[in-house]
């Protein structure tokens, strides 16, 4: 088993994520760099956080156009593995196509760095399944674009397939739309939330329950393996 | 007459031109003037302050690098090393909050770099004027946006800071960004050139009009025609930062890498001649070289430009394709733009062309000392004088509730919301959690714990016990989290050095910050002066900003700052009487600022610290808080805020300058009520006294029977800032 760190210029929790996979759980993980384009011995990619090319034009709308992104729906599509972003990367993901939606400025227009209540809306998926369904978690936001939305009608097909697996618990800190903080697509591969489960998958840093996410991936991927 | 007046323009004094003349043995040309004016800036060459920064202590056992590089360097355990440095951004933040800040933060980061250092914090101290002025409501959220917009890009967590709001500020904003580095023993870098033949590579961002004469013009007062220098100030790009750091700790493996500095203040004037300095070589630089961003560009354009996210580097002849092979690789310019040569000399060339040349030792280092005068400010005489008189009752809560809704208090939240403390997943204390910041490295069992602290309204009471008393405050906070305080970085930020009131000031705070450090044994590591801050209307007061970095070998004994449990014993630990001079709470309710500021005696300081730290060792503190601005009482109440507990007290005395005065060397701790007889022997022995003021309780504050609700607390601390914006 084996995983990618995605590395665009600008990401700056590629190393977050990195610790977490390798000296956490002990996957074997490379940092890929943005000009690869061959994903095909990988079994979980995952954009990480960051500023993609200083984000400057849209968070995310020049990344989709990094080689390794432009390598993700071949990638997809082959069901060749899981793909995570997280943050910059959910953003990313969005300006792709890959997951539905888009992330706007924050309703108050300001960048939030705090901790946030977050519910498990589906725990039925690779990326929530260690998780009970309803549960509550504290996780750490950091971003300036992160209000989750969608036109009415792809957002009750979201409600309808259940690709809306977290939510803002309390208070929704950004305005998204419904309290999303999370979604999957339908054929649960492709995952995406703007909270970051990286900053809180040690006692030392918090709960630690962020590690529940990846730990969900890591036993999908072994069941799949053997 | 002609050249008299450029040079006038350049702000030379007629005796310092005359110095260059006698130097050069001829008249400088345009250029030439230019490079001076920067290297000579006191910015640039401390000339105004050196003599007193000598007197500070510089020496330890942990340091690696002292004063006098990019950054100051201790030696932690393990090969590891910490870099850390202040900065002032503070004239370009006046005229540009918003850039000026920015680039403030990407400088400081680019000093860490220079020293071969990740870049793992950053800091900021801030003052502005009241908040009820809105010039200075539009800076505050300019500087702070400013700071965001390049520390979150960068990915560098802002763990912490402070700031004051004083109508002094309402001319003269002041920022001050310090950073934090880590980097192994072998890894450390220096500002460098060493080896003729050797060449000199620019790499990061191309160069362009931006920033010409910056640092000239943050060595003038700020006058009233101010917004025409917004051209002076540069502007960031933090992706390309970013960049920047990764291609440079990149490049900084490469064992051809004699010496690495970055391009701040006077940018291609000032960083190389600096270079060549610390070499005893000389340098050649060829501006056609020079990757531009605008088109015709004189060199003397070229030579003063301040374009940001840039750095220099010596390397080893034949090995400048691997350099330009990695910045290319990071989508940045690297180019070959000199080479190091027998002469000691800084010359520069337009092609074949010698368009400029200076001695070395004349360019840097070698500005005339100005004869400045000192003399004893007459307002320290009546306004130590001074006296107010109290109300005859006071109520308890209404007081407490008043002074934690003041700027200067109240929760910083919606300053430190607005940066991301958390990335790089090491804050294990984040803002708000304790009196410093702590950052975890991993693969050790080691933390760092880091603070900025300078309460200048002390200092412009009693420069002397004022700056002692800054010293002792980032030392306190540091202690309080269980972290022993190893190295300081300073940013002075005084009014302008030529009025001799103010120079006395500066003497007097070197003085007072020295013999605190020296007594309790914390070397000056690095450090910043910023003069000139002043405007038509108003001096700044004196501030001193002291950056403190601490070390905790077992980061399992860190201590929280908020109350813990029910039932755990509250005690005030220290100098329990004191007076109430220079506190908010006579500004806030008698709009009075005077009185005798309470000296420190640093001989009970250094037992107290060794006492707090001793107890933090043995795991005996629930929780402790440094007793500081706003006194006991707002000390408690902030203690109650973290986990939403409240604490059943019976003080001895219950006086408003018992529970609101400032004066130093106090805590408060929370303990568990089996520790009770362990601690109060150990503190016994150390000759520290101690009250027992009762115990940590569920639900309010209850201080000899005025009851005040944890949420009633809660909404007017979370108030301060907020009610303005």
């Amino acid at each position: 088993m084996k995983a990618a760190v995605i590395v665009l210029p600008g990401s700056n929790c590629d190393m977050d994520a990195y610790h977490v996979l390798k000296d956490l759980l002990q996957l074997e993980t490379e940092l890929l760099w943005h000009r690869e384009t061959d994903l095909s011995k990988f079994d979980l990619i995952v954009v990480p956080g960051g500023f993609a090319y200083g984000d400057y034009l849209r968070a995310g709308a020049i990344a989709r156009f990094a080689p390794a992104v432009q390598a993700l729906p071949d990638y997809i599509e082959a069901k060749r593995g899981f793909v995570l972003g997280i943050c910059n990367g959910f953003q990313v993901l969005t300006e792709a196509g890959l997951l539905p939606g888009a992330l706007a400025r924050n309703i108050d227009r300001k960048f939030i760095c705090k901790s946030v209540t977050l519910r498990i809306e589906n725990a039925d998926s690779p990326f929530t399944h260690l998780f009970k369904p309803g549960e509550t978690l504290e996780l750490p936001i950091a971003h300036a674009e992160g209000r989750y939305f969608d036109t009415p009608a792809q957002l009750e097909k979201l409600e309808k397939n259940k690709q809306i697996f977290l939510t803002y618990a309390e208070e929704n800190p950004n305005g998204s739309v419904n309290n999303i903080a999370g979604i999957m697509n339908e054929s649960k591969t492709v995952f995406g939330l703007m909270p970051h489960p990286e900053r809180n998958s040690e006692t030392l840093l918090g709960s630690g329950a962020g590690l529940k996410f990846f730990q969900s991936l890591v036993y999908s991927l072994e069941a799949v393996h053997g | 007459m002609a050249k008299l007046a450029v040079a006038a323009q350049h702000g030379f004094s007629d005796r310092e031109y005359e110095a260059i003349c006698q130097a050069l043995g001829r008249e400088p040309n345009e250029l030439e003037l230019g490079l001076f004016s920067l290297n000579w800036s006191e910015h640039c060459s401390y000339k105004s302050s050196k003599r007193f920064l000598r007197r500070l202590p510089t020496v330890g056992k942990r340091v690696l690098q002292g004063p006098g590089e990019n950054a100051g360097v201790l030696e932690l355990e393990n090969g590891w090393c910490v870099a850390f440095k202040v900065e002032s951004h503070n004239h370009p933040s006046a005229v540009e909050p918003f850039n000026g800040a920015a680039t403030g933060v990407g400088g400081i980061v680019r000093d860490i770099l220079s020293m071969g250092a990740r870049p793992v914090a950053l800091l900021d101290s801030l003052r502005f004027g009241e908040l009820s002025d809105g010039k200075s409501r539009r800076l505050f959220e300019g500087v702070v946006s400013g700071i965001a917009h390049y520390g979150n890009c960068l990915g560098v967590p802002t763990v912490g800071g402070e700031v004051y709001f004083e109508d002094t500020y309402s001319d003269n904003c002041l920022v001050n960004a310090m950073c934090v580095g880590l980097l192994k023993k072998h890894e450390l870098k220096k500002a460098i050139a060493l080896g003729l033949g050797n060449k000199l590579i620019l790499a990061g961002a191309s160069t362009g009009r931006d920033g010409i004469h910056g640092a000239t013009f943050a060595s003038e007062d700020l006058l009233g025609d101010s917004e025409e220098k917004r051209p002076n100030v540069q502007v960031g790009d933090p992706f390309v930062g970013k960049l920047l750091i990764e291609a440079t700790l990149e490049a900084a493996k490469l064992p051809e890498l004699i010496g690495l500095q970055d391009l701040g203040a006077g940018g291609l004037s000032t960083a190389p001649p600096e270079m060549a300095a610390r070499g005893d070589v000389g340098l050649a630089i060829d501006v056609t070289k020079v990757p531009l961003r605008a088109t015709s560009m004189s060199p003397y354009e070229i030579m003063l430009s301040e374009s940001q996210e840039r750095m220099v580097l010596c390397i080893k002849a034949g090995s400048e394709q691997k350099f330009i092979d990695i910045y290319r690789k990071w989508g940045l310019e690297a180019a070959v733009i000199g080479a190091v040569i027998p002469e000691c000399v800084y010359r520069i060339q337009q092609g074949k062309k010698i368009v400029a040349e200076i001695p070395i030792p004349i360019l840097v280092g070698g500005s005339p000392e100005p004869e400045l005068d000192t003399r004893q400010p007459r307002y320290l005489g009546s306004i130590s004088q001074k006296r107010v008189t109290l109300a005859k009752t006071f109520d308890l809560r209404e007081r407490l509730l008043s002074l934690l809704r003041s700027p200067n208090i109240g929760s910083r939240r919606w300053i430190y919301q607005q940066y991301d403390h958390s990335v790089q997943t090491n804050t294990v204390i984040n803002p708000g959690e304790g009196d410093a910041a702590m950052l975890r490295v991993k693969g050790g069992k080691f933390a760092l714990a880091v603070t900025m602290d300078g309460n200048a309204r002390h200092v412009y009471l009693d420069p002397y016990e004022g700056s002692k008393r800054a010293v002792c405050e980032a030392v306190h906070n540091l202690v309080a989290v269980g972290a022993e305080p190893i190295g300081i970085t300073d940013n002075l930020n005084w009014a302008n050095p030529t009025d001799p009131e103010v120079y006395w000031t500066f003497e007097q705070a070197i003085a007072g910050m020295s013999a605190a450090a020296s007594a309790l044994g914390i070397p000056f590591v690095s450090g910043n002066v910023s003069l000139y801050n002043q405007s038509e209307a108003r001096k700044i007061y004196p501030t001193p900003v002291v950056g403190m970095v601490g070390y905790l070998k077992d980061l399992d004994k860190r201590v929280p700052m908020g109350f813990q449990k029910p039932g755990d014993l509250v005690y005030v630990v220290g100098k329990l009487d004191g007076n109430f001079g220079g506190s908010e709470f006579l500004k806030v309710f008698y709009n009075f600022v005077g009185g005798e500021l309470e000296p420190i005696d640093l001989n009970f300081e250094k037992r107290l610290i060794e006492a707090m730290l001793s107890l933090a060792d043995q795991k005996l503190l629930r929780s402790t808080h440094d007793v500081s601005d706003g006194g006991l009482l707002v000390a408690i109440a902030e203690m109650t805020l973290p986990k939403g507990l409240g604490a059943e007290l019976r003080l001895q005395l219950l006086t408003e300058e018992k529970l609101f005065g400032e004066w130093p060397s106090r805590f408060v701790v929370s303990v568990s009520p089996k520790d009770k007889n362990k601690i109060e022997s150990l503190l016994g022995n150390a000759g520290i006294s101690f009250e027992s003021i009762g115990p940590v309780e569920r639900t309010t504050l209850n201080v000899n029977g005025a009851a005040i609700s944890l949420a009633e607390l809660k909404t007017a601390y979370e108030s301060a800032l907020t009610r303005f914006l």
